[in-house]
Parts: structure tokens; sequence; C-alpha cells
């Protein structure tokens, strides 16, 4: 598999990532050479296999619909970068 | 007093605690004493903690003095994950783990380095800079959880809390000459441990024998209804249950896992663990396990492709560090992570969103879960025939600083031996298993079937009780000298 | 050129849990920004999702009213993308295997006409939070309550051609969620929203035209109009020449007009793949069964039992069962022995002037049904009479008040004295000759002139029956 540096691009953008050019350049040759190794996955006949992605079989795991304290405001907002007594603060994200 | 507290394991340090030969304060003073000595040199610890001394409760390792890797939540504690972005995040709340120890009487010393993320083999990519092996200080100690395995391995600690994604328990303990073990997927709950790879991460102990880290999952494990993916089962039993005896166990030994890329050294010191097991009546057979190739490419898919998204929430709205130069909304967020992640986290998560994103799901993503199915399979059909599997931890000793970062591929293949263990579920356990030409310890991996953990620890303990590699120290601790 | 328009729909509707869709947060609409939220809520690191039973169920139960195949091995994934209503960057939702498929729900249009809508699929996902710009900051604040809350997305195949059979349907779905108990369907809170695909192509055509997306519609009113524009502003495109982009657009209410959104950077990829932390559900038939018992009665089932048991005309059953909470209101006050006639008329005339009047729905109403009995069975028993039972209605509804004590402490009650009443029609009659004359001259007016008269005589407490009788009675004896 050849990666461009246009598909860098674009999976970088995907990522909120922004590469300056130089790492561009390097990150394009890195993946190249990881994602080339990683076709020798197409050596192995999964014909017919389901994928597995929870590996043991765990299912219906619920939770009663009973109502729990939430957290006191002030500590979900002590973290925050930029906000203020009620809110987390961004720059403008509204149409 | 006039017993050198350091050399003990947590099992014992937890009696004499019991007994009243040492105290609680003791414990604590001799902890603070090493990590002050070893801490400019290894760099192990991110946040250490001053703990006060309390009165010894129940349990067996009550009032003995442990860590926690940073990517583990601990409410009014910087949780950082060693990286730049988490800077500052203290989380309102623990993780379940973290309750769970100290309801049994555990006593934290602080947080603990790591590979940024969790995502590495060496420990060289944290923010807060490398942690250094106390065995060579010139070597990696191995990660991610290498803070945890070095300051085992110096006796800062006499157990240390790591997590392991694809090895990252097993490795640095190998590389440290310390037990490390990665309990099967969901009986430890992952509330609270910062997600590198959902579906493989757990955590678990670094200790200084097979039997303290049965005591440390003891406490470790159990339900949780704040984990979805967390196991009912009967959990609490695994010290009791190590009689050392393994008459009749029937030990597989892959042939894949003995090739090409593997030590001489580890090789040798490795297989010297089946002659151990055997004089003491287990069964040795060799196998194959022809999945080996594709165990690889198939964890850095799944993992990265997982990791894409769990690391898509850092993007300095509600905790951690912000970047100062941004002036509109998608500057903020590319501002923050580019500078916030350091390469090999960014290199992850490219790859992550690559193997995810329209045009290649199928081929690289849906294909990678195909074939962890095969492996699944693959390693099912092997717990048909035998109890336990035996493999290198690592197909090296540890290399020097700076050695791996150069060239990431090579990084990710000397992760083969550790990796497949994720993928399927299991069980695994590092054992100290020898030393090779340059002093630097091997370990010897131990693989169960599902839930099969006190299996594995059973068989460890065997060995131990056969052998003293795991109560060798490097010299700079102040120990046996080699 | 004739033009056909072709319209798809994606509802979004919220269920009505107590608590979130992953964490033991309270759903209850409103509250001070972020104070219903937790380090779940917040999409802290290393909190885990675990999932709402009652979810599951009302998802299930939704999706069996929509005559859907119910997946029996079904999954959540996490649909990926940057925003900050979105605290973990990604949602969990359902892409490869959602709750439901294949649904079908028939409608009737205002014509009689009858039509199938297919339903592509049912699924469970969590709601984001909501951003409000603060001009004076220049920021914007992310208010994260809504996180979590727990929505089905219903997504219909590309039946429709009319606003009018998007609102029928519209109107179908939200009585088969109210009457299922699974959502209150409230719109001016949010809780059933409306995306809308719409695309024209050349009647007859079989061809799918460009489609755009009008996100977030949230009043029928506004559905319909913005179909209308879109439409419209598709046509004069095509016949211009020019071609329709795929994009979404967004329904200017102020404006009466549609606007295409600044798309948000470029891509639009979300990455789905399994949510590695919620583990797969497996519906048992079992399961299956018990929420098939269940499931009430609807309100067609409720329109044509009214029918057959009662001897209702279709109308009364239609407006009896346009509302659940107005259904089981009738049926309360048919158990306490009233007329089934008789109930639906004041309901259909009183009870719902009076909601229309106060804006409240009958699920608020503080009226209880035996207060209603009571009063219809004082008309009935000759203690009231109809317009004075009126005027109690009023006076009682708002606070569901004592009918006795205020018929009694007005002194409403109706006189059904003979002789009082002869008195009066005499007294009328001897009073307002010329119009007894002008009745006699063929002037049929000044009947109800002379009736109204002898009411007012009354006090308005004579049974209207009997003064209308009375005074024809007397104009037919002086013929």
């Amino acid at each position: 598999m050849k990666i461009t540096e246009e598909l860098v691009d674009y999976v970088a953008i995907l990522s909120r990532l922004k590469p300056d050019e130089e790492e561009r350049a390097r990150i394009t040759a890195e993946l190249e050479k990881i994602v080339s190794y990683m076709d020798v996955l197409n050596a192995l006949d999964t014909e017919g296999i389901e994928p597995l992605s929870h590996v043991f079989p765990v299912k219906n795991v619920l939770r009663e619909d009973a109502v729990e304290p939430s957290f006191l405001r002030e500590e979900l907002l002590k973290n925050a970068p930029v906000g203020d007594e009620e809110a987390f603060l961004v720059p403008k994200a509204v149409e | 007093m006039d017993m050198e507290l350091t050399r003990l394991t947590a099992l014992e340090l937890g009696a004499a605690l019991k007994k009243g030969e040492a105290s609680p304060a003791d414990a604590i003073a001799a902890a603070q004493e090493r990590i002050s000595a070893c801490q400019d040199t290894n760099n192990a610890f991110i946040t250490p903690a001053s703990p006060s001394p309390a009165p010894i409760g129940d349990g067996p390792l009550a009032g003995v003095p442990m860590a926690l890797k940073d990517n583990i939540c601990t409410k009014g504690v910087q949780t950082s994950c060693a990286s730049r972005i988490l800077g500052g995040f203290i989380p309102p709340y623990n993780a379940t783990i973290v309750e769970r120890l100290s309801a049994a009487g555990s006593v934290s010393m602080g947080k603990l380095n790591m590979d940024e993320f969790a995502m590495g083999s060496t420990s060289e990519t944290s923010f807060y800079g490398p942690t250094r092996n106390p065995w060579d200080l010139s070597r990696i100690p191995g990660g991610s959880s290498g803070g945890s395995a070095a300051a085992v391995a110096a006796g800062e600690v006499w157990y240390a809390i790591g997590s392991d994604t694809g090895g990252s328990i097993r490795q640095p303990a190998a590389y440290c000459g310390v037990t490390g073990m990665k309990p099967t997927y969901g009986t430890v709950s992952r509330y609270g441990l910062i997600a590198y790879a959902s579906s493989l991460d757990q955590m678990g102990p670094i200790a200084r024998s097979a039997a303290d880290c049965a005591a440390v999952l003891d406490i470790m494990q159990g339900r949780d209804p704040r984990d979805g993916t967390s196991l009912e089962g009967h959990y609490g039993g695994l010290l009791p249950s190590l009689t050392g005896d393994v008459r009749g166990l029937k030990i597989g030994v892959p042939a894949d896992c003995f090739g090409q890329g593997l030590d001489s050294e580890v090789r040798k010191a490795v297989l010297a663990v089946a002659h151990v097991l055997k004089s003491r009546g287990a069964l040795v057979e060799e196998f194959s396990l022809p999945i080996m190739e594709y165990v690889v490419p198939a964890y850095y898919i799944i993992a990265c492709a997982e990791a894409s998204s769990n690391l898509s929430r850092f993007d300095g709205v509600k905790y951690g560090w912000r970047s100062p130069k941004y002036e509109d909304l998608s500057g903020l967020y590319a501002r923050t992570r580019t500078e916030g992640f350091g390469s090999e986290v960014k290199r992850r998560i490219l790859l992550g969103t690559f193997v995810l994103s329209t045009g290649y799901y199928d081929a690289y993503y849906k294909k990678a879960l195909q074939a962890k199915a095969v492996i699944t399979k693959a390693y099912d059909e092997a717990f048909q025939k035998y109890d336990v599997l035996l493999t290198p931890t690592t197909p090296t000793t540890a290399p020097k600083l700076g050695e791996s970062l150069g060239d990431p591929l090579k990084m990710y293949l000397s992760d083969i031996y550790t990796v497949p263990v994720n993928l399927a579920g299991l069980p695994g356990i590092s054992i100290p298993c020898g030393f090779d030409s340059q002093g630097l310890p091997i370990g010897a991996q131990l693989i169960g079937p599902p839930l099969g953990d006190g299996i594995i620890l059973n068989a460890a303990h065997a060995f131990q009780q056969e052998t003293e590699y795991h109560k060798k120290a490097p010299a700079e601790k102040g120990g046996v000298s080699l | 050129m004739t033009w056909e328009t072709v319209i798809g729909l994606e509802t979004h509707v919220e269920l009505c849990t107590k608590t979130k869709i992953f964490c033991s947060c309270t759903t209850e609409f409103g509250g001070a920004p972020n104070t219903h939220c937790c380090p779940v809520c917040t999409g802290m690191p290393g909190t885990l999702p675990v999932l709402n039973k009652k979810v599951l169920e009302f998802a299930v139960k939704a999706g069996l009213a929509l005559n859907g195949e119910i997946t029996r091995h079904c999954k959540f994934d996490r649909k990926n993308y940057f925003y900050p209503d979105l605290p973990k960057a990604y949602q969990i939702s359902q892409l490869y295997l959602p709750i439901a498929r294949n649904g079908r729900v028939p409608i009737r249009l205002e014509s009689g006409a009858e039509k199938v809508v297919h339903i592509h699929e049912l699924h469970m996902e969590e709601d984001a939070g909501k951003l409000v710009h603060d001009p004076w900051l220049e920021e914007t604040r992310c208010d994260y309550n809504r996180c979590g809350v727990p929505l089905i997305e219903i997504v219909t195949e590309p039946d429709f051609r009319t606003a009018e059979e998007v609102i029928a349907y519209l109107e179908k779905l939200r009585s088969i969620l109210q009457y299922l108990g699974v959502s209150d369907c409230k719109m001016q809170e949010g809780s059933l929203r409306c995306d809308v695909n719409l695309s024209v192509r050349p009647a007859g055509s079989m061809e799918l035209g460009t489609r755009t997306e009008m996100k977030n519609l949230s009043s029928f009113k506004a559905i319909a109009r913005a179909i209308a524009y879109e439409a419209k502003r598709q046509i004069e495109l095509m016949e211009e020449g020019k071609s329709v982009v795929q994009e979404t657009r967004r329904w200017d209410e102020n404006k009466d007009a549609t606007f295409a959104m600044r798309s948000k950077e470029n891509a639009q990829d979300y990455r789905y793949f399994p949510d590695p932390d919620v583990p797969p559900l497996e519906i048992s038939e079992e399961y299956l069964e018990q929420l098939r018992r269940e499931q009430p009665e609807m309100a067609e089932e409720k329109m044509a039992r009214y029918q057959r048991e009662y001897g209702l005309p279709p109308y009364d059953t239609q407006m009896l069962t346009s509302q659940k909470a107005l259904a089981a209101f009738f049926e309360t006050c048919l158990s306490l022995g009233s007329d089934p006639k008789q109930t639906a008329n004041w309901i259909m005339g009183q009870v719902l002037g009076q909601l229309s009047a106060k804006g409240i729905e009958a699920k608020d109403m503080k009226l209880t049904p035996s207060t209603l009995v009571t009063l219809i069975s004082m008309v009935k028993g000759g203690r009231l009479n109809r317009n004075t039972a009126v005027k109690v209605f009023e006076a009682v509804f708002d606070d569901d008040g004592d009918v006795e004590g205020y018929v009694k402490a007005h002194g409403l009650e109706q006189i059904n004295d003979p002789e009082a009443l002869t008195a009066a029609v005499e007294k009328v009659f001897a009073a307002n000759t010329q119009s007894v004359a002008d009745f006699k001259a063929g002037k049929e007016k000044a009947f109800g002139f002379l009736v109204g008269q002898v009411m007012r005589e009354m006090k308005g407490k004579a049974d209207p029956q009997a003064v209308n009788s009375a005074v024809r009675k007397k104009l037919n004896a002086e013929r």
C-alpha cells in the first residue's frame, strides 16, 4: 500500500493534528513502511471468518434505570483549561 | 530495627508489619529513603507522594507501600499519562482498583513514569523524561510500565500497578528482573484506567514474586458494575491456591516462538524453565502455533484504531492542557493536539485513523478483527492440549536508551511474544529466569487459558521455589551484587 | 415539466427513561448548565459506559410497534467526530447492527387514501450537549446536561412525496410512541426532532435526484414549510439547468428559508467501529415475547373498539384517541358508569376546548374523570341545565374543583317547577305582545326571543327543553 502525503493530510485533518512539512514527510515514510508491513495479513485466509471485536462472549450487561446524584459542577469544571462558574468555554462554535 | 526492609517481598513485609517487627512508619520511611536515592537516576516517579502511616488492617498486604502507573486515575492527585496534554489533570474520582487497594490497606507512594499514553516499549516517550533500568542506567527499563518495573527492581516500593495492552507489564518486568502479570481480560475493572486500546487494556501487578502478584490480584480482581466488560466470577482465592505442585501439568512450548529473531541467551534461559518445571513433575511438549507472523500487524491495527478514538477526547476543552496559540475552534483543536501529544502517540493516532477511514476499514481494521478471531482460535486449540504455554517474554534483553525509537517498526516487532496474549484476552506472567552475559535479566512468559490466572501463578510459584533469579537485585539497589 | 418530490426522514426521539443511556445522571429537562453531569457525561478519561436496561426495553418496544424485525445479536458502534458538544469526540450509536430494521408504518391521509411508510432502521444512541454562544464574551459555552440522554433514531426509506404524508407519518409515529409510553415526544423540548432528506426528480423517473439534508426541524409547521421551500428551491435550480449540491441545510424559522451550513472541517468520515466498551446484546425470544405481551392497545385499536363497543362515530373516536391521556380519561369516565356518547361530547367539546385554550396537554391537566362524571350526571338527572353545566365545568377545570360545592355556593341548580314556568311564560307573553304577534305573522325568529326571555325570567336555571315546549305550547294555544 502506497501512502501519499495527500492521504496523510486527510488522516491528519480527521485526527485534528497539523504536522509541519518536515513531520509530514517523515510520517508519510513511516506509515508507508508500517502499513506495508501490515499487508502480511493479506496472506492469512479469513474467508468466512466473523470479525471478533469482543474476545469473550459477555453480553447484555445492563444497569437499572435508577437515578444517582450527579457530580458537583465545580468538581467537573475545575479541570477546564478555560471555563467560568457554569460552563466549559471554547471559541465561537455556533453558526 | 536491624532488618533490611527493602529486601523483603511484599508478603514478607506484610507479615512483619502484622507481627510488629516493623511499623507502618518504618515501611514508609524505607520506601521514601529508596525513592530519594533513586529518583534522580532512574526517574521512576512522575508524582511521588508522602503518605501518613495508618494502623494496620486486615489482609496480607495491609500497610505495604506501593505505587501506581500514572494512567490510573487517583482522586485529587494529578494523573498525566506522562503526556503534556494531560498536564494538571486532577481526576475528581478514583479508579475502581484504587478504591479496592485502599480498602485493603495499601499505602501509595505516588504515581509512576511510563510511555506517553502507554504507547511504547521503552518508557522514553514520557513528557517527564525517560525512566532508566536499575540494572544498567544506560538502558531502558522497557515499557510502557517502565516506571512500575524500575521502582520495584530498585526497591523503591514492594509492588506496583501497571497496565498491559500489548505487553506493557510483562516486557518491563522481564527487562528489570521482576515478576509482572497481566490477568485475564475483564477480571480487573478498567474503570479509571485511562484507555489506550479498550479491548486489550488490563491492569496488573509488578512485584518480587509470583506469590506477591497473587496477593495483589486477590485485591484487584472482581466484577465492577461500572465496567461493562468486567467478568462475573469467583475471585479472591489465588494466594491460598499456590501449592507449587505442578505434577501432571501439561506445558506446551510453541516452536514458532523460539525461531528467528530470538537472542540465543534468552532462548537458553527460557527453555531451562521447562526443565525446572519438568523436574517437579510437569509434562513438557513442543507444538506448533502457526499464527505468530500475524500477531504484530493485527495488534497494531486494532490497538491504534481504538487509540485514535480513545484519544480524541484530549482536545483542550474539558481538562488538561490547552495550547495558548489558537485563533478559532479548529486552531484550538489542532494546536492543542499537535503540541500536546508526542510523536509516537501521534504516529499511532494517524495509523489508527487511517485503518478506520472510508475505503480502508475492510482491508485493515476488519481484516485485523478476523485475524484476531484466527489467533484466538489457535490459542483455544492449544489449551485443549495444554494447561500452560511457555514462551520468552521478549526476543532480547533491555536495549540501550535511544536505540529503539528511531525505527518504530522494529520496536513494534519486539512485542511479538506478548501481543497475542492481549488479543486473545489470556492471562500471562513474566518471571525472571536468568541473566545474559552482560548481567541483564531475562524473562520467561507463562500463558494460561481464559481465567487460568491461578494456573500460571502456581507454575510461576513452583519455578520460583526452585530458583533464586527473582530474588536477585541490581547492585545499585544495595542488595545482592551480581 | 412536472416534478416529483422525494422525501426520507430521520427522526430522533428522546426516550423517557429516568436516567441517561450510559450513566445514572437524571434526564430531567432543563437544570442549570452542567448540573446533571458526572465524569461519564463530560467524557473524563478512564470513565466507561454501562447501558441502561430501560433504554433497550423502550427501543425494542418501539421496534416491535413499528412492525420491525428485531436484531437478535446487536451491537453499539462509535461515531467519531470532533465538536465541542461531544465531550468524548465520539457518539455511541449503532451502525452495523441496529436494534430494529425493516419496519412498516401505515398512514392515512386527509383524502382517505392509505399508504405504508417503510422504516429502514431504528437504532439507539446518546444525545450531545448544548452550545450557547455568549456574544459578550465572544466565547461559546458548553453545557453537557443533555450528553447521554437516550435517543432512538428512526430512519425511513425515501417513501414520502408530500409534506402532508410527512406530517401524517410523524403524527402516527408520535401517537405510537406515546401510547407505548417510551417517549413524551414534546417537540418544544426537543424530545422529537427531525432531519428531512429531500430531492426532486422528473415525474415518472425512477432514479433518485441529489438530496439535501435539513437538520433539526422542531415543529410540524417548520417541517411543512421547510419542505415546501426546499422543493421549490431545488425545482427552480433544475429548471434553470443548474444542479443540486448534496449538502446539509439549516431551516431559518424567521427568514422562512433554508441555508447551506458551513461544513464542519472538510471531510465527513465518521470511522464507525464496534465500541469495545459496550458488550453486545443478545435478544432472546422470551424477552421479545414478554415485551409483545406488554404492548398496550394502540390508538387505532382503541378507535375500532370505541366504534364497535360504544357505537361512536369514527370522528369522535379519532378525537378521543388523539392523546393517550385523553383516551385513558375517557375510559375511566366510562368505568365510573358514564354514558359513552355524552362523555365523548363533553371531552371533544369542553375538555379539548379548555386544553387548547390553556395550551396544555391532556396528560398535564388536573381535572379528574370523577369530576366530569359528576357534572354529566347532574345534567342527566335534571339538576343542572347544560349551559350552566358548561360554566361550572370552566370554573372547576383548572384545579379539579368541587362541582357540588360550586353549584350550591352559586345557587345554580335547575328549577324544575312547572307552575313557576307557567307563571314565567304568562308574564313574558303579557309583556311582549308585539313578538307574539310577529310570530303569528310568520316570523319564526320571534320564537327564540320569547324562549330567551322566559329563560331570563327563570334566571337561567330552567331546563331549556321544558322552556321550549312550554313556549311552543302557549303559542299553539293562542293561534
